[in-house]
C-alpha cells in the first residue's frame, strides 16, 4: 500500500504546505512593494514605520514570532469580541499562519524590492515622464518591469526560505506536511522512514519551483542577459 | 507665431542660485544652441523646461498656451494642473544624454510605447509612425527586433531620436545628446540632427559641440553662472563676439 497507507494524509499535508506558502507568498509580496514604497518616500512617518518594521521582524527568529504573532492575533480578537460582547471567534490556523507567515517575510520582501527599486536607473523613470506617461503607467509599464528583474533573485531565495520556513505552522496545529508526516512516523513507529518522505517532499517542492523561478527570471531580463553574453 | 516662449527663469538648490533668470522664445523652426562650460546651468534650464526639475519663478507656455503654476511647500513652481503638464510633456519630446531607451523594450517597443500610451494612436497606427521615423535616423527594419543594450551609442540615441519624433512634437528639447558617445559616433547622430533643422523642426539643444551650434542653429545663447552672458545669430556670436568670458571659452573649445 502506498506509504503504508499514510499515503493520502500526507499527501494532504504537502497540499496544505504547498497552500500555505503561496498565499504566503501573496501576502508578503504585497507587504513588500507597499514596504518598499514607504522606505523609499520623503514622508518621515511612513519611513519609520517601516525601518522599524523591518529592523524588528528581521532581528528575531521566525519561531518566536510565530508564536508572539499567532497567540497574540487571538488574544487581540478575544479583547475585540468581550468589547463588543460577542461570542469567542476563534482564528482559522490556516488564515493566521498566512498572515503571520506574510508577515514576517513581508519585512524581507521589502528589503528585495527596496534595493531593486534603487537598481533601476533614474533615466529610465525620467523618460516615461518626459514623454507625458501617468505616474501610473510609469510605474506598470516601466519600473515594475525593471524592478522585477533585480528583484527576482532574492525573491527566488526568500521563496525558498518561507517554503522551508512553513514547517514551524505544524507548531500552531495546522496539519502540513511535518505534521502529518510525524503523526504518520509514531502510528507507525517509523518515525525516521516518514521524517525522510517529508524531507523529500520539500525538496521536490523547492526544485520545481527553482525551475519555475528560473523561467521567470530569464523572462524579466529580455533585452539584458542576451547583450551580456 | 512663438512655439515655445520661457520667462525669467530661476532655480536654486538651496541657497545655491543656480538660474538667475533665463528667457527664451523660439518660432517655428527655430534650432536654438545652448552652449557653456559644465555648471553654467544649461542642462537644469531644459530640464526646467518640461518640469523634470521645478523652477522657483518664471512662466512657460508651449503653443500660447501657459502652463498653471502654484507654489509647493519647497517654495518651487510645479504645475497645477497634472493633464495639462502630461499634455505638454507629450508636446515637448525630449533626447536625453545618455538616450534613456528602456531597456525591456525592443526598438520597436520603444518607439510606440508613448504614441499608443500617452497619444492614444492605436498600434498599427504607430508601428506605421515608427517605421516611418525609424527609417528617417537610417535604421533599417532588422534593427527594430533589437534591444537597446544590443547597439551602439550612436544607434542608440537615433532609436531616441525617432521615439521622440514619433510623438510629433511641436518642439524638441535635446540634452547634450552626443556628449556620452565615442567620438566616431557623433557624426552619425549630427547628420540627422541638421536633417531634422533642415525640415524646419523647432528645436532647443543644449550642445557642446560649437560646429553644430555654428552651421546648424539659427540663434546661440552662451549661458554663464545661470545667466546668459552672450546670445545672438551664430555668425555674430562666432564671428564677432563680444563677451570676453565667451572669448575665454570658445578658445577653449574651438580647436
Amino acid at each position: 500500500m502506498f506509504l503504508d497507507g499514510f499515503g493520502p494524509i500526507i499527501l494532504d499535508g504537502a497540499w496544505v504546505t504547498l497552500e500555505l506558502a503561496v498565499m504566503s507568498l501573496l501576502v508578503s509580496f504585497i507587504i513588500g512593494l507597499g514596504g518598499a514604497g514607504a522606505k523609499l518616500s520623503s514622508n518621515p512617518v511612513l519611513k519609520g514605520i517601516a525601518t522599524l518594521y523591518t529592523t524588528l521582524i528581521r532581528g528575531v527568529p521566525d519561531l518566536v514570532l510565530m508564536l508572539l504573532i499567532f497567540y497574540s492575533l487571538q488574544i487581540g480578537m478575544n479583547h475585540l469580541t468581550e468589547w463588543q460582547g460577542m461570542e469567542q471567534i476563534n482564528l482559522n490556523p490556516f488564515v493566521s499562519g498566512v498572515f503571520t507567515l506574510g508577515f514576517i517575510y513581508g519585512a524581507y520582501f521589502t528589503e528585495t524590492f527596496r534595493g531593486a527599486f534603487l537598481s533601476v536607473p533614474k533615466g529610465q523613470i525620467e523618460a516615461g515622464i518626459a514623454y507625458g506617461m501617468s505616474s501610473w503607467q510609469t510605474f506598470s509599464r516601466i519600473q515594475f518591469p525593471q524592478v522585477m528583474r533585480f528583484a527576482l533573485p532574492g525573491i527566488s531565495n526568500n521563496w525558498q526560505v518561507m517554503l522551508k520556513a512553513t514547517a514551524l505552522v505544524s507548531i500552531i496545529g495546522l496539519s502540513d506536511v511535518v505534521k502529518a508526516s510525524i503523526d504518520a512516523g509514531k502510528s507507525s513507529y517509523r518515525v525516521f522512514f516518514f521524517t525522510l518522505v517529508a524531507g523529500a517532499i520539500y525538496l521536490i517542492l523547492t526544485t520545481v519551483s527553482s525551475v519555475v523561478l528560473m523561467w521567470l527570471e530569464r523572462r524579466y531580463s529580455t533585452g539584458v542577459r542576451e547583450a551580456d553574453l | 507665431m512663438e512655439k515655445l516662449v520661457v520667462k525669467d527663469l530661476h532655480k536654486s538648490y538651496g541657497s545655491h542660485e543656480v538660474l538667475k533668470g533665463i528667457s527664451l522664445k523660439a518660432k517655428a523652426g527655430d534650432v536654438i544652441s545652448i552652449i557653456g562650460s559644465s555648471g553654467s546651468g544649461k542642462s537644469t534650464f531644459l530640464r526646467c523646461i518640461n518640469f523634470l526639475e521645478k523652477p522657483n519663478a518664471g512662466s512657460i507656455s508651449l503653443g500660447g498656451e501657459e502652463i498653471t503654476l502654484q507654489k509647493n511647500k519647497q517654495g518651487e513652481l510645479v504645475p497645477a494642473d497634472h493633464k495639462q503638464l502630461q499634455a505638454m510633456r507629450a508636446k515637448l519630446a525630449m533626447v536625453f544624454q545618455h538616450f534613456n531607451l528602456w531597456s525591456h523594450m525592443t526598438v520597436l517597443e520603444n518607439v510606440i510605447e508613448a504614441p499608443i500610451h500617452v497619444l492614444g494612436l492605436s498600434r498599427d497606427e504607430a508601428i506605421a509612425r515608427a517605421e516611418k521615423y525609424l527609417r528617417k535616423v537610417g535604421l533599417d527594419a532588422q534593427a527594430q527586433a533589437k534591444y537597446p543594450a544590443h547597439m551602439s551609442g550612436g544607434q542608440q540615441q537615433r532609436v531616441a531620436i525617432a521615439r521622440a519624433l514619433a510623438m510629433e512634437p511641436e518642439v524638441m528639447l535635446f540634452d547634450e545628446p552626443t556628449s556620452a558617445l565615442d567620438p566616431e559616433l557623433v557624426g552619425e547622430v549630427l547628420k540627422v540632427m541638421q536633417t531634422l533643422a533642415e525640415e524646419g523642426r523647432t528645436m532647443v539643444v543644449v550642445t557642446h559641440e560649437m560646429g553644430f551650434a555654428r552651421n546648424v542653429s539659427n540663434h546661440v545663447m552662451f549661458l554663464h553662472q545661470g545667466r546668459v552672458e552672450e546670445e545672438g545669430h551664430p555668425d555674430e556670436v562666432f564671428g564677432n563676439t563680444k563677451s570676453e568670458r565667451l572669448k575665454a571659452f570658445l578658445s577653449g573649445s574651438l580647436k
